[in-house]
């Protein structure tokens, strides 16, 4: 009787998670493996890893993401340090979430009139007679605005991670002789790594598959394997070959996943 | 030797709060030191400004004469044991233990049989191996230990560090702290506000109140000869009346006079008595020097704690190995040598300096 109670509660959840997780998965997974005629076939495959061109976008959307990652780690990192230092951390921590709350594509327009010929950047370096520069539709650009776009998604768990870190641990690392950057090196940073660790997760996956703001940022001169599944879904119509590449991002995620997670597990397990 | 010198120490904090006032205090090398007090007498704050951890409003420290004020934390031969220990919970035993040797950049080869024989002095032979949260509070105690001691510091700041431990565990590291202090003689501060914890281990016990040094000496003189009501108070249970030195070696309170040992105030001066309540020995009432009435008795294992009340209503604090009848006339006897005599408001160099001269009176006598 409880027993089906707790199932009851569960419908919805499992209702959810079969008709927009599982069954998506397996279309995706159905369309890599037939043609545009519905027969079985690993051609899509073999076109993806035969190709110069796919591999390259591969790479690109892998060198990408790590450089969005890597700059949002800069500067959120000292950024998330300093905060727990502050007073007032609330207000300071409601600034920074502040701006996940509108709309991607609102800030991406902004971006593109603030980056613009006529945009504010270029109206203030006249101010010293430089520019106009073209910044809009450049790789700069496009990592400028990505990266300000997952900064609130790094900095709240590296933010998290090093306030639960017993002060008084800092302050023995010191006591037993330890410099400002050893301490960093062999207390704070292994202390804080499940933050950082959640962080990268949360923007290195997502940033894979960007690609609405290649379109709207970069101009489309950053091809990643984000702008390539819309391009075969939304232009071409060939479904089966943008299957196949979310087939193949789906499984460079899991792989970062696992890489990412596993120092983690090691330890717990010892 | 003198290893540690503060000297017109004084910490304000922005709001205002006084947190010591002008402490000075000398510490000897391969002395077991107290710094004793309730929560917010400065205990704490000393400790931290010795350690680095705190600077100074104003004043300076010494280390072995060298000024060390603006030296920093990661440079003095110093090393501290934290009140919840503090240990580095993604590293084993073995690795929180070589950590200060690791940060020397001591090799290999040197630093395990260091850790180990830090290890075997904290009797945690075996347990390099595990991780800090499969320890219990008692493990975890001895590593932090063994971390501080395994640098050779000079000296051993511990801060409140055996609080966290339950009575019986807390009594035996008590032991165990003594006996590694005079193994590795090196100078131990211990920060505690257990009265019992200070008196058992210490060589000198520093009693703060206030931000301010109380007294300072030997656990046996700051028990016997408090200086004012707070020690007599905080240390140890007492008995405090209000008095009147009437001469040299005489002195009344309830009501009577009594010869006792203390001398060198005014005469008729107002002062008040201390007698511990183990020194009140229970008599018949014709025998007594006071006759009381018993009014409630605790059993507390070794002895019995008497709750008495005399024909003027003052209560009286009597320890007893043996019951008494309740509500029946007690005499309670003690010696001249029991009474203890605190001048109001005196400071511990005037006091010393009285004791100076009327024990030199003493000895022209003889």
């Amino acid at each position: 009787m409880k027993n089906n109670k707790r199932v009851f509660f569960l419908v919805p959840y499992l209702l959810w998670i079969v008709l927009f997780v599982i069954l998506p998965l397996l279309l995706i997974g159905w369309y890599s493996i037939t043609d545009t005629n519905g027969h079985f076939t690993l051609e899509n495959y073999q076109r993806f890893f035969g190709s110069g061109t796919f591999l390259r976008m591969s790479l690109n959307s892998l060198w990408y993401a790590f450089l969005i990652t890597l700059f949002t780690l800069v500067i959120s990192y000292p950024a998330a340090y300093l905060l727990t230092k502050m007073k007032h951390q609330q207000f300071w921590l409601l600034l920074i979430i502040l701006p996940t709350w509108i709309n991607l594509l609102l800030k991406a327009y902004a971006f593109i009139g603030i980056l613009g010929t006529h945009g504010m950047v270029n109206q203030f370096l006249q101010l010293f007679g430089l520019g106009p520069v073209n910044m809009l539709f450049t790789n700069f650009a496009f990592i400028l605005v990505a990266v300000y776009i997952e900064i609130p998604f790094m900095i709240l768990p590296i933010y998290n991670a090093i306030a639960d870190i017993n002060p008084a641990v800092i302050q023995a690392s010191e006591d037993l002789g330890a410099s400002k950057w050893q301490t960093f090196r062999y207390v704070l940073w292994p202390l804080s790594w499940p933050g950082v660790e959640s962080g990268i997760q949360a923007i290195f996956i997502p940033s894979l598959s960007l690609f609405m703001l290649t379109r709207l940022i970069g101009g489309n001169r950053v091809i990643t394997l984000g702008t390539a599944i819309e391009e075969y879904f939304m232009t071409t119509m060939n479904w089966n070959m943008g299957a196949t590449i979310g087939v193949i991002l789906i499984v460079m995620m899991i792989v970062v996943m696992l890489i990412t997670g596993q120092r983690k597990k090691g330890r717990t397990r010892k | 030797m003198e290893i540690i010198k503060l000297q017109n120490i004084t910490k304000r904090y922005d709001d205002g709060f006084v947190a010591l006032n002008d402490i000075n205090l000398t510490i000897e090398s391969g002395k077991f030191y107290s710094l004793l007090g309730p929560s917010g007498s400065g205990k704490t704050t000393i400790l931290r400004i010795i350690a680095g951890f705190t600077q100074a409003s104003s004043g300076r420290i010494y280390f072995k004469g060298k000024d060390m004020t603006e030296v920093d934390a990661a440079k003095r031969p110093i090393n501290t044991v934290f009140q919840n220990y503090a240990l580095f919970p993604h590293l084993n035993v073995f690795e929180n233990v070589a950590f200060g040797l690791k940060i020397k950049k001591k090799p290999a080869k040197e630093i395990a049989p260091a850790v180990n024989e830090a290890l075997h002095l904290v009797r945690l032979d075996g347990y390099a191996q595990r991780e800090i949260a499969e320890l219990s509070g008692g493990q975890q105690q001895r590593v932090a230990i063994a971390r501080a001691i395994v640098n050779q510091p000079e000296v051993l700041l511990l801060d409140e560090s055996l609080s966290a431990l339950d009575k019986r565990l807390r009594k035996e590291m008590q032991f165990e702290l003594r006996a590694i202090q005079k193994k590795l003689g090196i100078t131990f501060i211990f920060v505690t506000h257990d009265q019992e914890e200070a008196l058992s281990m210490s060589d000198e016990i520093f009693v703060l109140n206030d931000g301010e040094i109380q007294q300072n000496g030997s656990p046996v003189d700051i028990y016997d000869e408090p200086v004012n009501d707070f020690v007599a108070r905080f240390i140890g249970d007492s008995n405090i009346l209000p008095g009147r030195m009437i001469r040299d070696f005489e002195v009344e309170f309830a009501n009577r006079h009594f010869k006792c040992a203390d001398a060198g105030m005014r005469p008729n001066e107002k002062v008040e008595v201390v007698i511990r309540p183990e020194d009140l020995d229970v008599v018949a009432p014709d025998q007594g020097k006071l006759v009381v009435r018993a009014q409630t008795q605790l059993f507390l294992g070794d002895h019995f704690e008497i709750k008495a009340i005399d024909s003027d209503e003052h209560e009286w604090l009597v320890h007893s190995t043996n019951s008494v009848h309740l509500n029946q006339p007690l005499g309670l006897f003690f010696d001249p040598e029991d009474i203890h005599v605190m001048r109001l408001n005196e400071s511990q160099e005037e006091f010393d300096a009285r004791l100076e001269q009327y024990e030199d009176d003493d000895d022209e006598k003889q």
